[in-house]
């Protein structure tokens, strides 16, 4: 009899060793003579427990965990092969606690299946908001995404039914799909996990989205730093292509659509969406002013929906299951899932898809453990590079939109980063500056040089140089970066160094009494 | 330390292949970061004799190709070193000792970021976010991934790539 098992294939699982466990286990099943099925998932998103190893049983997948090449001889005499007991025994997964309480709606496919079967995909549930979409036609596909609440899961949180309502207006001619893939944010991993883990919905969405404004064309805006990802969504684009689902006659209805994947260059700036268009055009990555809005004017002059890799994989599901079903989880303007990424000095770090509402604190202990270190947490940045620091006393506020913006600190791509009590917070606020210095596109002066002067003036109060004196000039220069630059890039960039200078005086003032 | 030295001209060969992946992408929206990526995985690098070919092929000014080159921090204007290593600097690396790798590296290898070996065995690179955030810090040796390196790990990974570290 042949034992199907998974190992994942993610970018994460491999690089704690998935791929020699893998290796491993081929090699002692042979010995042992025992054939088996090797099987490559994505990444459940528990990654403490990577490489994780399913057994395909009676009982179901039972799950082992962490399990690195060495263990695999042990555990197949103790009889893995079979879901037999053992420490690094887990059982289903989907029974684990920390799994078991989320709510897996854009991500329920990520782990369970092999990325690139079809078949696969189709059997749990792939496909039928493509369906759903062709059936009611574009209008009500546009007003489905609209009543859903949905809102852009790429950070600008903006309503994509919107979006998409602006773009079904533009006057007739050619009008384009673009998936923003270009995941810089520090802390954020879920684009990346969806494109390795479920590829295909990724495309249903966009075709969906097609099918709903009117293009046939769409380009996928892949950041070069993700090989991985590049490799399955190429594979996943043929596959497409292959079965019809892409092509002149997508699904035998009228509607033609396919897809281009294309590559960054290591230019952080091109995740903001106009020069994300730029790059795609071919050309430096150099912000436009807005208005015209990419909806009206956008890839090559065409009005053209810009949304990110989750927002679109989302799209399937709320077709699928209708809007109600979706604006029912979630609370006040945040309505549906939030896929976090918890990362950082935590102990059990990963993906957690909940409705919106759950505290910081929830998070970071009940999922987290608490830090990997084992000291305190001090400090949380929430959204990036650009998000703000949260002492320990703003733990308790619930992560969505308008609680976070209440707070001046904002949810981005839903990316959380742990700091235990060795960070020093200066520092912290000095990397932000020098971080927007090297990927600043020089457009505009505020951000072109209020990043480097701010980076300076930091530095000098690390030496000690008049501090009083350079925490004014810090603030002053955020003031003008957050008022007067042309994007995202200078104008949040005064957020991590304001919320280190607010909430963690001490750092700062350390060096004023070394001075 | 560094070996900076001036790329060599490039062959005639290697403007034939230029040409070839210009007229390759030529049709294609937008194609000019296509062509810069083809010919980096081609060439390792993409040579200041393949602006011009590049400009005159697209009906380009060569400032207009060369403002793309120099604009994307992964196109490289020299050949690297045999094999890449990538260091993330972001801040989830940083939470669990990033810095420290970052010095320990810089220290094993005896060059800094953006730097190759004198032996051309490594060049060593800053990356910002490998999306590997729940293991971090994280480490890509050419399309290798890692996570959780910590220094001692990072001596063995760059023995096993046959880099060579600094005695």
């Amino acid at each position: 009899m042949t034992v199907t098992v998974w190992i994942s294939r993610d970018a994460g699982a491999l690089a704690l060793g998935a791929e020699a466990t893998a290796q491993k286990l081929l090699a002692a099943a042979q010995a042992a003579g025992t054939a088996i099925r090797l099987r490559r998932n994505g990444s459940r998103g528990l990654y403490w427990l990577e490489p994780l190893l399913e057994v395909e049983c009676a009982a179901g997948r039972i799950a082992y965990g962490p399990v690195t090449a060495k263990d695999v001889p042990g555990l197949i005499d103790k009889g893995l092969l079979r879901g037999e007991a053992h420490p690094l025994r887990l059982g289903p997964i989907e029974a684990h606690p920390w799994f078991a309480s989320q709510q897996r709606l854009t991500f329920a496919r990520v782990g369970r299946i092999d990325p690139l079967d079809l078949d696969d995909y189709i059997a749990q549930g792939g496909f039928r908001g493509l369906r759903r979409a062709l059936e009611i036609g574009s209008a009500a596909t546009v007003n489905e995404v609209l009543e859903s609440g949905l809102r852009g899961r790429g950070g600008a949180a903006f309503p994509t039914g919107i979006k998409w309502q602006t773009v079904l207006k533009q006057p007739a001619g050619q009008r384009y799909i673009t998936c923003n893939a270009d995941e810089g944010d520090s802390g954020t991993f879920s684009d990346r996990m969806l494109m390795e883990g479920d590829p295909f919905s990724v495309i249903e969405g966009m075709i969906i989205a097609g099918v709903a404004v009117g293009a046939t064309r769409g380009y996928i805006y892949l950041r070069v730093e993700y090989p991985h990802a590049y490799q399955v969504m190429n594979a996943a684009i043929s596959a497409a292509r292959k079965a019809a689902y892409l092509g002149t006659d997508v699904c035998g209805s009228k509607h033609a659509f396919d897809i281009e994947l294309r590559l960054g260059a290591g230019a952080y700036i091109c995740g903001e969406e106009t020069s994300m268009l730029e790059s795609l055009e071919g050309r430096r990555g150099e912000i436009r002013v807005r208005p015209p809005l990419p909806a009206e004017k956008g890839l090559f002059g065409a009005p053209t929906v810009v949304n990110n890799v989750v927002t679109l994989a989302t799209v399937p599901v709320v077709l699928a299951q209708g809007a109600a079903a979706y604006r029912d989880f979630g609370q006040a303007k945040s309505r549906g899932t939030l896929p976090l990424q918890l990362a950082g000095n935590v102990l059990r770090g990963g993906l957690i898809e909940r409705a919106f509402g759950l505290t910081v604190r929830e998070l970071l202990y009940d999922y987290g453990g608490g830090s990997a270190s084992g000291r305190p947490i001090r400090a949380v940045q929430i959204g990036g590079p650009l998000g703000a620091y949260l002492p320990e006393s703003q733990f308790d506020t619930p992560l969505e939109y308008e609680a976070l913006s209440a707070i001046g600190a904002m949810l981005g791509h839903g990316g959380v980063v742990a700091f235990d009590d060795t960070v020093d917070m200066l520092e912290m606020a000095k990397y932000a500056m020098e971080f927007c210095a090297i990927e600043s596109c020089g457009k505009c002066t505020p951000c072109r040089i209020g990043s480097v002067r701010g980076a300076e003036a930091l530095g000098k109060i690390a030496r000690g140089i008049n501090p009083e004196g350079n925490c004014s000039l810090v603030e002053e220069l955020c003031d003008t970066m957050l008022q007067a630059s042309l994007c995202g890039l200078g104008g949040m960039a005064p957020y991590p160094v304001l919320s280190a200078m607010k909430h963690f005086k001490e750092d700062f003032a350390k060096r004023t009494a070394a001075s | 330390m560094t070996a900076a030295e001036a790329p060599k001209p490039i062959s005639q060969a290697q403007k034939d292949e230029i040409l070839a992946i210009v007229a390759c992408h030529k049709d294609q929206p937008g194609p000019l970061i296509e062509i810069l990526h083809d010919v980096q995985r081609s060439l390792g690098y993409v040579p200041a004799e393949a602006v011009p070919l590049i400009a005159g092929a697209l009906n380009l000014s060569r400032a207009e190709v060369h403002g793309v080159v120099s604009f994307y921090h992964h196109f490289r204007s020299a050949p690297h070193g045999r094999r890449v290593l990538r260091l993330c600097r972001a801040e989830a690396c940083q939470s669990m000792n990033g810095r420290a790798l970052e010095r320990h590296a810089m220290k094993r290898l005896g060059i800094g970021f953006g730097e190759t070996t004198v032996d051309r065995e490594i060049t060593l690179e800053a990356v910002y976010c490998l999306g590997l955030c729940a293991c971090s810090p994280a480490a890509m040796i050419d399309e290798e991934v890692h996570g959780r390196v910590t220094p001692e790990r990072l001596d063995e990974l760059l023995k096993r790539a046959g880099a060579g570290v600094r005695p």
